[in-house]
């Protein structure tokens, strides 16, 4: 009995053994790579997350276009993370495909690029949001306390029941500070609006996001302002349905990351309405696609931070802007100058904000 | 008895090869090719020696959730909580690992310790509920799961970081992690865990077959009445066996804590490993022997499924699917008995 069992592991094995080798990368083997690569691993998310890792994907896709590369292993392409485990497997195995440049999209990456970055000194790694302090690790951070701001001003200018929402994906430092942006650009201009704040505390749960959303427009709030990644699809979600049962309540969501206003479109009764009222745009994709180009042209920005706000249009307000009142937009333009000018400084932490706040009293 | 021994290894293989067929199917129908989506899945579990190391890796968990929901099991338990006690674990792990200083022959087996403990201490509330108040252990380790993950990124905010997001990382002489191993698979993140889940394994078999005390936890899983009749302890059995069982899920916790990660961060969702651990323990037929196998081919699943998009194109949903085929398949095990039962006849 043993023996027979021994017999079918080892055939097993040796099944395996043969599919094996038959079906190895045989296009690769020999093959000398002269042409720029370049891939990255995106969080939980995912490339269809109509936010943060789309956006990167898209910069990437722009870069990959423009140089006549192809998607896939000689060109450019990308790894979806499943879990947290994935990452650094992800990620060694762009590595071990050979890319020129490789990126990890995401604060949640930090550990496993610096890990791996100091195992494989040779090869070049970005990362976005967060600061990785190694030679061969470009750093890409956003001011997206600015961003934020000027859609708090948005906010606190545009509701009528001085009742904001403030949906945040994970309670971590980087969406702390779209909270303390937000906080501050809505009481700068409307001290007597409350802003109510709440975590999801995942990027990848619309259901969640759909659920907060669900109370806070039950409580009389008009305005949400979402930073959590495919979890605010839900706020988006509930908003139309809200607008499909009573197209003359006015509720407004808006956006992160991209100009989210494709997802607040809604048609109720022939008539095409939408809660998008605008959206904190953070240009991933240029920062992504900004990289990449230099690292073509030999000059990877490795052991630097690149920060990217207002002045280099990092972050800032989204194009589609159409639900927004002109007064409000006058309004932004100028606090933005007063941002770029030094006159006004945004807080980026929740201590920050607290003497923000104080200040303005 | 050989042959039924043989049908019973041969159940799991054919449910395997049967899911692979389906995924087959699938991948076929949506256009996409299935046998290099599989040579990826095999070459991305078992290429090199990297890929070999990631599925060890992921592999050390896997046996020792599996192990947990096996012993509770073969007690006539039901324990759903392996997620939640495996999070407590995690957590009592890099706790201990890093406020602590010792040496590395004190330090480390109590890390593990700790995890053991906040483990069986997790699973002995539903163990004691079920064995005082007849309360279902179901529906409370489903509940104790919610209430792990929360009180446990409540921790590391409050706790463990300065209203951070991850813990610092424990102090290496509390680590599993090894230079040695991580060079011999061109650094992969395979650490020393290995070795402690499959003395895990042994420990269990031991209990189980080779200990009056594993006779009698055996004889409630298959008759409490007549356990009682006996003179056994049957309130005491059950809530010994979830202690037993939460033990092994907070030491699986600990193999990521001390191990893949060396720290624990605010999690999102549940890491899976419990659940899954259901299915490892149900394909490996709830014996320590088999569910080494059936970690080994979770283990492989999922870090194989990783190299399909890449290199067969494969969309990821595609490959959920196709791996869910696989589970289902190997859980309706029912189905396959009944198959290989009348091939016998017509052969006879």
């Amino acid at each position: 009995m043993k023996k027979k069992r021994m017999g079918l592991a080892l055939s097993l094995v040796l099944a395996a053994g043969t599919l094996l080798s038959g079906c190895g990368n045989d296009e690769n083997a020999g093959e000398k790579k002269d042409s720029f690569t370049v891939a990255m691993v995106t969080d939980v998310g995912g490339i269809d997350d109509k936010s943060f890792n789309q956006s990167a994907w898209e910069g990437l896709q722009k870069f990959g276009e423009e140089n006549g590369m192809k998607k896939g292993k000689d060109g450019y392409d990308y790894l979806q993370s499943q879990s947290d485990t994935d990452y650094a497997t992800n990620l060694n195995k762009l590595v071990r495909s050979d890319y020129d440049l490789i990126y990890g999209i995401g604060y949640l990456m930090t550990d496993a690029i610096t890990k791996i970055a100091e195992q494989k000194p040779k090869n070049h790694f970005a990362i976005v949001d967060s600061t990785v302090d190694k030679p061969n690790v470009a750093s890409i951070t956003f001011k997206e306390h600015e961003g934020s701001f000027l859609v708090g001003v948005v906010a606190g200018l545009t509701t009528k029941t001085n009742k904001i929402g403030f949906v945040g994906g994970m309670e971590i430092p980087l969406i702390e500070k779209f909270e303390s942006g937000f906080l501050a650009g809505v009481k700068s201009v409307n001290p007597n609006a409350k802003v109510e704040v709440q975590y999801a505390g995942a990027f990848d749960q619309a259901d969640k996001g759909k659920a907060i959303a669900s109370s806070m427009y039950a409580s009389g709030i008009d305005v949400i302002y979402h930073a959590a990644g495919a979890t605010g699809n839900g706020v988006f979600s509930e908003a139309k349905d809200l607008k499909t049962k009573d197209p003359n309540r006015e509720l407004w969501v808006i956006g992160v990351d991209k100009d989210q206003a494709p997802e607040g479109e809604v048609t109720v009764g022939g008539k095409t309405y939408n809660v998008t009222l605008t959206s904190m745009v953070k240009r991933v994709d240029v920062a992504v696609y900004d990289v990449a180009k230099k690292a073509k042209e030999g000059q990877f920005p490795g052991g630097k931070t690149l920060e990217y706000g207002l002045p280099e249009n990092g972050v800032g307000i989204a194009p589609t802007q159409d639900n927004i009142k002109p007064e409000v937009l006058k309004a932004v333009d100028e606090w933005k100058q007063k941002i770029i000018n030094g006159e006004v400084k945004v807080p980026s932490t929740r201590d920050e904000y607290k003497k923000f706040e104080a200040s303005l009293k | 008895m050989n042959s039924s021994r043989l049908t019973k290894f041969l159940i799991p293989v054919f449910a395997v090869l049967l899911g692979v067929i389906a995924g087959s199917i699938v991948m076929l129908v949506s256009g996409y090719n299935p046998i290099a989506g599989y040579s990826a899945l095999l070459y991305g579990s078992f290429g090199d020696s990297y890929y070999i190391g990631e599925t060890i890796r992921q592999t050390t968990p896997y046996i020792l959730a599996g192990l947990a929901v096996a012993f509770a099991f073969r007690t006539g338990l039901f324990n759903i909580g392996v997620e939640g006690q495996l999070i407590v674990g995690w957590l009592a792990s890099v706790w201990v690992g890093v406020s602590l200083d010792l040496p590395k022959v004190i330090h480390l087996p109590l890390a593990i310790l700790a995890a053991a403990a906040a483990g069986a201490l997790w699973a002995f509330i539903p163990g004691f509920l079920k064995a005082r108040f007849k309360v279902h252990e179901v529906i409370i380790t489903i509940m104790m799961n919610y209430i792990a993950l929360h009180v446990t990124n409540a921790i590391i905010r409050s706790v463990l970081s300065d209203k951070g997001f991850k813990s610092e990382t424990v102090h290496p002489s509390a680590s599993l992690q090894s230079e040695f191993l991580q060079s011999i698979t061109d650094y992969s993140t395979l650490h020393y865990g290995i070795i402690i889940s499959l003395i895990g394994a042994i420990i269990m078999w031991f209990l189980l077959e080779k200990t009056a005390k594993g006779y009698e936890l055996r004889a409630v899983g298959f008759n409490q009445h007549a356990s009682q009749y006996a003179g056994m302890n049957v309130p005491r059995n059950i809530i010994l066996s979830m202690v037993i069982s939460g033990a092994f899920a907070g030491v699986a916790g600990a193999m990521e804590g001390l191990g893949t990660f060396g720290n624990i961060s605010v999690k999102a969702g549940f890491t899976g490993i419990g659940f899954d651990g259901i299915a490892v323990a149900l394909i490996g037929s709830n014996n320590a022997f088999g569910i080494i196998l059936s970690a080994l081919l979770f283990g492989a699943l999922k870090v194989g499924a990783l190299e399909m998009p890449s290199s067969a194109d494969v969309p990821t949903e595609l490959v959920d699917i196709v791996i869910a085929l696989i589970i289902f398949f190997v859980a309706s095990s029912y189905l396959i008995r009944l198959l290989l039962s009348r091939f016998k006849k017509e052969g006879k």
